[in-house]
């Protein structure tokens, strides 16, 4: 289905290309930061470097508060595989180690490493393997790990993961496209440091063994395709290539798809048809690492914009606060109606919700547009199934139909339509003409999937809890309602054989329990009693099992046996607290009547005593 | 600093909306509306007007009662331009009421019962035209001659007089300016082919008629290649893709081939298919609308190219002798099932993804 190795190779030895379907031609805006070197800056007063800054799980920070930590230094350790050390882009004091704004669309609050500077940038020992050649492949990836080195075009996927590749690896790319207007960070660093990146590029050649090198450069950046072709020009298996300007041919699934024609399989890895991808300012990191033994602490970031003076790259330690560049840069707010500040570029990057939000590895760009530079989009209209989305769409998706699903919640339509293959690059909201924001509708459905699929991992645990208890439950009923059936048969048993007298047998013992109760509370005389006695049995004959009627028994001031009783009841009702709470209440109501009864009588007898007397 | 503003990407757009893509289609309908207008006479303008006000006024009538932004909505300009196609398509000097309730149900039935636009199923002013040519005949059919072969002299205000009184100033009627210097009533050239036709004369003879110069109508020939003009400009301007009109055209001409092979004597030639009835206007200003169109490239190719071999084969076995507006209606609701089975393999995805027939896992 896709070109082979040497088709491509023929192709690119005439500088033949493919090409990705859609994409977009939006206004490029490059000049206004790339004219001038990229700019050495004043150290801020205070750094906040976010623990995570990368695809993967925290290290452990080794610092504490109120200590001095030198530029370079590990902030963070880990064991984990998955784990990217921070560093102290310069020397200071930690003042806090604790939540602040981090550099998100949502602006949340991530836990970060706030370093008081104390403007003498001391360095910390560092360990350079300037010898790589003779070392391990272990070891150059665990200096690239140590560095702290994350994909540093946009995902930020650790280096040293993808570094360690044993599959067989056809083509190394390394992206210096750069397809996002207004940023020129890469451009820069392309023009300035051609060698340093030749240098990175040599050592994930000597690291991953490609049969080639291809490094893609956008054909709106001659300079740096020519400083570049210059740095590698002795390398035979490197090839620079000019690659024709198109938003978004930087994304790495597009630049695979422009210099070889193979796709990366939807759910796969570039490795899988023979390509891994660096971005050029990773390789720059790289040699930085290797070479130097220096720590990812500093990286060009390009601020620009109508809202700023003088637009222009800096070399931004990690964890500047992007007040500080505003500031170098000549921020000038009335320009701003209402301010907005980008991170990143005008097609994918997100609007910051705080100046305090530092820079981390992955910020390329912080853009300021002047009031009509980049116009909201606040007239959303109806989607007239132009399909200019669809022509746009770099993945050839239906982005109306997505589109159309999302907007209803109709998440399984949705995701037929390949949702999650959408790379977010906004080329069919750039086309809109009914100013849809449609990669916004995305986002959320995406987000909104991933909520139910958590959720429905969870319902899916609680189902099984609830059934796994309701089964226990039922099978205790089970047991028990087998129990009270055995005892009842028994009982019939018992009683069939003995004839009426067990009943009287049962009946009398119940009585005497609960005339026994009723006695201790209150003394009673024989006379009453007996009559009472006379009562119960007559009742108790009637209804011989229920033992709710043996309450209403009557005082009876005879010696019982009180484990009998309690062995009738177990048996009647073996479970039953609330039916026992309730025999409970009524035989201190038969009790009070009795005492009552028992009251009167003696009131009549004292009457009768009193009336012999007299007479 | 103030509160900074938070918004969603990309921050960056084109600045080309809605309304500026409904008015680039209205411009480049301006070249073929002027020869229509030299050849037809005034009305052509009159029922133009008439259509655009209605639909105009309808829409905002009906978006003001969905209380709706009325404002924003009319700028659109989607009703003008449903409203100027409709006037189009209107015999020059058909009664006023005519064009006024083809462009009123248009708006109101075709367009905004369904919930505006974005959400009609048909082509609003096709829908609108099929209407009218159903429900009355006979206006709806009567097209004068081009001026130049007219009996009859007439003035603008014979044409005023006559779209609202049915008589000239000197008290024609319709079917009488239709009738030629050579005491022949006038049809159009796809009208007067078919009857010619029906009565088992032969194509060739019926094209002596001198309506016609050479196998191309007088007149129409000329427009047909006006608005291929502007049609030619839409596509350049990127307002419209070319796969509906090319495959619409394809589709016509192939089947119009087809059976001018098989008995041109009984069959008009695809050249006379091409310029002497609406296919072009149909091409590139009718099909194209993109809310009825399909919306796949792939699906466009199906959806223009049987509109097209559609056309041709209600011109030659149906009622009608043009068939522009019941074959894009017609396809307009082929329109949801052409697009699920002609969704593009997406990036990275072997095959194409028919989860409803195959559930497998991708």
């Amino acid at each position: 289905m896709f070109a082979d190795y040497d088709h491509i190779m023929e192709r690119l030895a005439l500088q033949q290309l493919w090409d990705f379907p859609g994409g977009v031609h939006p206004q490029q805006n490059k000049t206004k930061s790339n004219q001038t070197e990229i700019q050495r800056i004043a150290l801020p007063d205070l750094i906040h470097i976010p623990v995570k800054q990368h695809i993967g799980v925290n290290g452990d920070i080794i610092v504490k508060v109120g200590e001095l930590v030198a530029k370079g230094q590990p902030l963070t350790a880990s064991e984990s595989a998955f784990a990217v050390p921070v560093h102290a882009s310069t020397s200071g004091k930690v003042i806090a180690i604790g939540d602040h704004v981090a550099a998100h669309p949502s602006g949340i609050s991530e836990l970060t490493i706030s370093i008081e500077v104390d403007g003498l940038d001391t360095a910390y020992e560092f360990k350079p393997l300037s010898d790589y050649t003779k070392r391990t492949k272990n070891e150059i990836i665990e200096a690239i790990c140590q560095a702290g080195i994350s994909g540093m075009g946009g995902a930020g996927f650790p280096t040293h993961l993808k570094s360690n590749n044993v599959k067989p690896i056809e083509f190394l790319i390394i992206n210096g496209i750069e397809c996002e207007p207004y940023i020129t960070s890469d451009d820069r660093l392309m023009r300035e440091h051609a060698w340093q990146i030749r240098q990175g590029i040599d050592i994930l050649y000597h690291l991953l063994q490609p049969k080639q090198v291809i490094v893609a450069v956008e054909n709106n950046k001659p300079e740096a395709f020519n400083t570049l072709s210059i740095a590698c020009q002795q390398q035979d298996n490197y090839q620079v290539v000019s690659v024709p300007t198109k938003y978004p041919a930087g994304g790495e699934k597009q630049l695979i798809q422009v210099l070889s024609s193979r796709e990366v399989p939807a759910d796969g890895l570039p490795v899988d048809v023979g390509c891994l991808m660096y971005n050029v300012g990773t390789c720059y990191a790289i040699a930085d690492a290797v070479i130097e033994g220096k720590p990812l602490i500093e990286r060009v970031v390009t601020i620009t914009g109508d809202a700023v003076e003088t637009p222009q790259n800096v070399w931004a330690r990690i964890g500047t606060p992007v007040k500080h560049l505003l500031t170098h840069a000549n921020y000038d707010s009335d320009k701003q109606a209402y301010p907005r500040i980008i991170m990143g570029g005008p097609m994918m990057g997100f609007t910051l919700s705080s100046v305090q939000v530092p820079v981390v590895k992955i910020t390329n760009c912080i853009l300021v547009p002047a009031n009509k530079e980049l116009p909201t989009l606040e007239d959303e209209r109806a989607c007239i199934r132009c399909s200019a989305c669809a022509d746009a769409c770099p993945a050839s998706l239906l982005p109306q139909q997505l589109f159309w699903h999302s907007k209803a919640k109709e998440y399984e339509q949705a995701q037929e339509y390949n949702l999650f293959d959408c790379i977010e690059c906004g080329a069919c909201a750039y086309v809109c003409p009914s100013e849809i924001p449609l990669v916004h509708y995305y986002r959320k459905a995406k987000a909104d999937i991933r909520l139910q699929q958590v959720e429905k991992e969870k319902a899916e645990k609680a189902r099984i809890r609830f059934e796994a208890r309701k089964a226990r439950l039922q099978k205790d009923k089970d047991a028990r309602e087998e129990k009270h059936r055995l005892a009842a048969q028994a009982r019939a048993q018992t009683m069939t054989n003995d004839g009426g007298a067990a009943k009287d047998k049962i009946a009398a013992a119940l009585a005497r329990a609960k005339a026994k109760k009723a006695a201790m509370a209150k003394q009673n005389n024989e006379q009453i009693s007996a009559v009472s006695e006379e009562t119960y049995v007559e009742r108790a004959k009637e209804r011989p099992s229920a033992n709710t009627e043996i309450s209403k028994s009557a005082a009876l001031p005879t010696d019982s046996d009180a484990q009998d009783i309690d062995a009738l009841k177990v048996n009647a009702e073996p479970n039953s607290s609330a039916d026992d709470a309730a025999n409970a209440k009524k035989a201190k109501v038969a009790a009070a009547i009795a005492r009552a009864k028992a009251k009167k009588a003696q009131q009549a007898k004292q009457a009768k005593e009193n009336k012999a007397s007299d007479e | 600093m103030s509160k900074l503003q938070v918004a969603s990407s990309p921050h960056h757009h084109n600045q080309r909306d809605t309304g500026q893509v409904m008015r680039l289609v209205m411009y480049a309908c301006i070249p073929g509306v002027l020869l229509q207008f030299w050849f037809f006479g005034i009305g052509v303008l009159f029922q133009i007007t008439l259509g655009i006000i209605t639909a105009v006024v309808t829409e905002a009538l009906i978006v003001e009662l969905r209380k709706k932004n009325t404002e924003r909505v009319v700028k659109d300009s989607s009703a003008a331009l449903a409203g100027l196609l409709l006037g189009i398509c209107i015999p020059p000097l058909a009664p006023w009421w005519v064009v006024v309730i083809g462009s009123f149900f248009a708006i109101a039935v075709v367009k905004q019962a369904y919930g505006g636009l974005g959400f009609n199923m048909f082509n609003p002013a096709m829908a609108g035209y099929v209407m009218l040519l159903i429900s009355f005949p006979v206006q709806m059919t009567s097209w004068l001659p081009p001026l130049s072969l007219a009996e009859q002299s007439f003035t603008f205000m014979d044409a005023i007089y006559t779209i609202f009184t049915g008589f000239t100033v000197d008290g024609y009627s319709i079917a009488q300016l239709r009738v030629g210097y050579d005491g022949m009533s006038m049809a159009t050239p796809l009208d007067h082919v078919k009857t010619q036709l029906v009565q088992n004369y032969t194509v060739g003879e019926a094209l002596q008629s001198s309506i016609f110069s050479g196998s191309w109508g007088i007149g129409w020939a000329p427009i047909s290649l006006a608005y291929l003009a502007g049609g030619i400009a839409l596509l350049k301007l990127k307002v419209i893709n070319w796969h509906i009109p090319i495959s619409m055209i394809a589709g016509a001409m192939t089947v119009a081939l087809i059976l001018f092979l098989v008995d041109s004597s009984q069959h008009a030639s695809p050249s006379f298919h091409l310029l002497n009835g609406s296919l072009i206007i149909g091409a590139f200003f009718i099909a194209t609308d993109p809310v009825s169109a399909s919306t796949t490239n792939k699906g466009r190719i199906i959806f223009g190219a049987s509109i097209g071999a559609w056309i041709i084969i209600i011109r030659t076995w149906g009622n009608y002798p043009d068939a522009v507006a019941f074959a894009v209606v017609l396809l307009n609701m082929a329109v949801p099932l052409i697009d699920y089975y002609t969704r593009p393999r997406t990036y990275g995805h072997r095959v194409k993804a028919s989860a409803i027939h195959s559930k497998k896992e991708p």
